[in-house]
């Protein structure tokens, strides 16, 4: 038999127990205080930055090669050297063939799988000095003058929300998924 | 040799005078304590500080001046700018688990910007019944979670791939790596509030940097343990480690836990972002490379004795390291001391927690000789730390991100400590 003292302490410690447990979970059982605010849509169109591999989230604009060797030397040569083949910072075009050997080289040309990629970065963090600078017809340019420059498209293609999504990169299929992801 | 009261309590465990767990247990674990104790003599007059009043009270409180030189190691940064880049921990001169803030490891994109908190919001959007906005007074309000984890930058240690071992400190070459008490929103509760759509699989978070960062999360991994960090050890995020607002994924790898986090968007598939396609992907030989490898794996490294720590005069000595893995707990250390030929298990910090750095400890009774110290950390879903050439053997030499192989540290018989491939 427990002593009344025994019994106390052994409620007071399922109880302490019990207490850890429900402070443990991470929101199952917790509700917040729904603070939220509503968002209306000019705000919501505003603030989706993201391009998916498909064009989802592609802006209307367009621009070619020839306006982007303009954008390209007056906001990339700088870092990236003539013709994209590096400078100071990471080459963008070049490279081919290079992934399997001995010193790859991962630029946007040979190694990066979808042309959406370019577009949303570039245009949510480059020029690095002045990111958002550029206008969306430049971005779309810059980016065709980096393709182009690669070989992938031609000198005169003119990228937009329907033709980016279709190039097809040349190592579009070079990526596994991580037998690592839980 | 000089002989102590520790010899008959410090029993070898393994070769080259390694005593491990066992010996500790038996020694009471207050042997570093006794020892030290035993060298101060007793002073014979007043200590210089007490002979005036000191120093008054201070706003903020700093480092003692007397260890000014202890600060973040390792900064590089891309050229020409100093806010593209890493700075590191000095894990060779911390001990404990918890990394003081001023020393929490960086890894910026496009340097620390300076956040109004008034003026922030985090938007919740995409694949959700009700677009939200919070703001951080807000956010505050909801029911706040504290939790202790690492952080680890997939790119930490990617230098021990190299050809030749390279001759830095411990902090150097794997200081990306720190932990922290982190205190914010479990990121569950705002997703439940908004209502997510059956069809949605993934999370993209955007930080509100000059890079506007953005990484692909599981829908998984933000329902489960994401949380919305407000408070680092204590007190508000440090601008460096995100303030006003940050994600934090626990046991991922640290660039996906993004900083400033300004914006969520729920989406039934990944951004494939730059920082999902062109970096942070695994370069294997053949030229294929892995892709979203999220958790970080098993892993450990002896922060003492290492390079620029090095040995005095023979004797007993306190090795001193620590251990971690991305799927949960550590489970065991084993420590060698003679490169590899024999291990002793080394004593596990209590408590052992999910995804948090663990310190281990072992004694070692160097005899003067040239020695290599190793350590190989398990965790409990009995994932082992590969050698060095078994993990080159599974990621080759190019593959730069998750290197987690066994670190080993060559003691000469002069007592410095060098980097070694063993």
């Amino acid at each position: 038999m427990f002593s009344p003292e025994r019994v106390r302490l052994l409620v007071a410690v399922a109880m302490l127990s019990s207490a850890a447990c429900a402070a443990d979970a991470l929101a199952a059982d917790r509700a917040g205080p729904g603070l939220g605010e509503a968002v209306d849509a000019d705000t919501l169109a505003a603030a989706s930055l993201t391009v998916y591999p498909d064009g989802a989230g592609l802006p209307p604009g367009r621009g070619d090669a020839r306006a982007g060797a303009v954008v390209y030397a007056a906001h990339c040569l700088a870092c990236h050297g003539p013709g994209g083949r590096g400078g100071v910072n990471d080459a963008l075009v070049g490279g081919h063939d290079t992934l399997a050997g001995a010193a790859p080289q991962r630029t946007v040309g040979s190694f990066w799988p979808y042309a959406t990629t370019v577009f949303d970065y570039v245009r949510r963090a480059m020029p690095y000095p002045a990111p958002g600078s550029l206008s969306t017809d430049q971005v779309y340019a810059v980016t065709a003058y980096l393709l182009a420059e690669h070989g992938i498209i031609d000198a005169d293609t003119v990228l937009d929300a329907e033709t980016l999504p279709a190039v097809v990169m040349p190592n579009r299929d070079g990526f596994l998924l991580s037998p690592r992801r839980p | 040799m000089r002989r102590d009261a520790t010899d008959d309590l410090l029993l070898p465990e393994a070769g080259n005078g390694l005593c491990g767990r066992r010996s500790l247990l038996r020694a009471g674990l207050g042997l570093a304590g006794g020892l030290g104790l035993a060298g101060i003599a007793v002073a014979a007059e007043r200590p210089p500080g007490s002979l005036a009043p000191g120093a008054g009270m201070r706003s903020y409180g700093a480092p003692s001046r007397h260890v000014a030189d202890l600060t973040r190691v390792g900064f590089s940064s891309q050229p020409g700018t100093d806010g593209s880049g890493v700075s590191r921990t000095p894990l060779e001169r911390l001990e404990g688990t918890i990394t003081p803030n001023g020393l929490f490891f960086e890894r910026h994109h496009a340097g620390v910007p300076d956040i109004h908190p008034d003026a922030h919001r985090l938007l919740l959007h995409g694949r959700v019944r009700r677009p939200l906005r919070f703001s951080l007074a807000a956010l505050h309000r909801y029911p706040l979670l504290t939790r202790t984890w690492f952080l680890e930058c997939s790119g930490n240690s990617a230098a021990l791939a190299a050809d030749v071992p390279p001759q830095r400190r411990c902090g150097e070459l794997h200081g990306l790596i720190s932990q922290s008490e982190f205190t914010g929103v479990p990121l569950a509760l705002l997703l439940d509030e908004a209502g997510v759509d059956p069809a949605a699989r993934w999370v993209v978070a955007e930080g509100a940097d000059g890079a506007l960062l953005n990484r692909s999360v599981p829908l998984d991994k933000a329902l489960d343990d994401a949380l919305l960090v407000l408070y680092q050890n204590g007190e508000p995020l440090r601008p460096e480690n995100g303030y006003p607002l940050r994600l934090l994924l626990p046991g991922f790898e640290g660039n996906m836990s993004i900083k400033w986090l300004h914006r969520l968007e729920v989406a039934d598939r990944p951004a494939m972002s730059r920082e999902e396609t062109a970096k942070y992907t695994d370069l294997l030989p053949d030229g294929q490379a892995r892709q979203f490898t999220f958790e970080m794996g098993v892993k450990s490294v002896i922060t003492s004795p290492s390079p620029g720590l090095g040995l005095g005069a023979p004797g007993l000595y306190q090795i001193s390291g620590l251990a971690w893995s991305g799927a949960g707990r550590v489970r065991r250390v084993a420590v060698s001391a003679d490169g590899g030929r024999s291990w002793a298990d080394a004593a596990l910090e209590m408590p052992v927690q999910d995804r948090c750095l663990t310190r281990f400890r072992a004694a070692w009774r160097w005899n003067g000789a040239p020695a290599v110290l190793q350590s190989r950390a398990e965790d409990e879903t009995g994932a082992v730390q590969p050698t060095r050439t078994e993990w080159l053997a599974a990621n080759g030499p190019r593959s730069f991100y998750h290197y987690n192989a066994v670190q080993a540290w060559a003691v000469a018989a002069d007592g410095s400590v060098s980097n070694v491939f063993a």
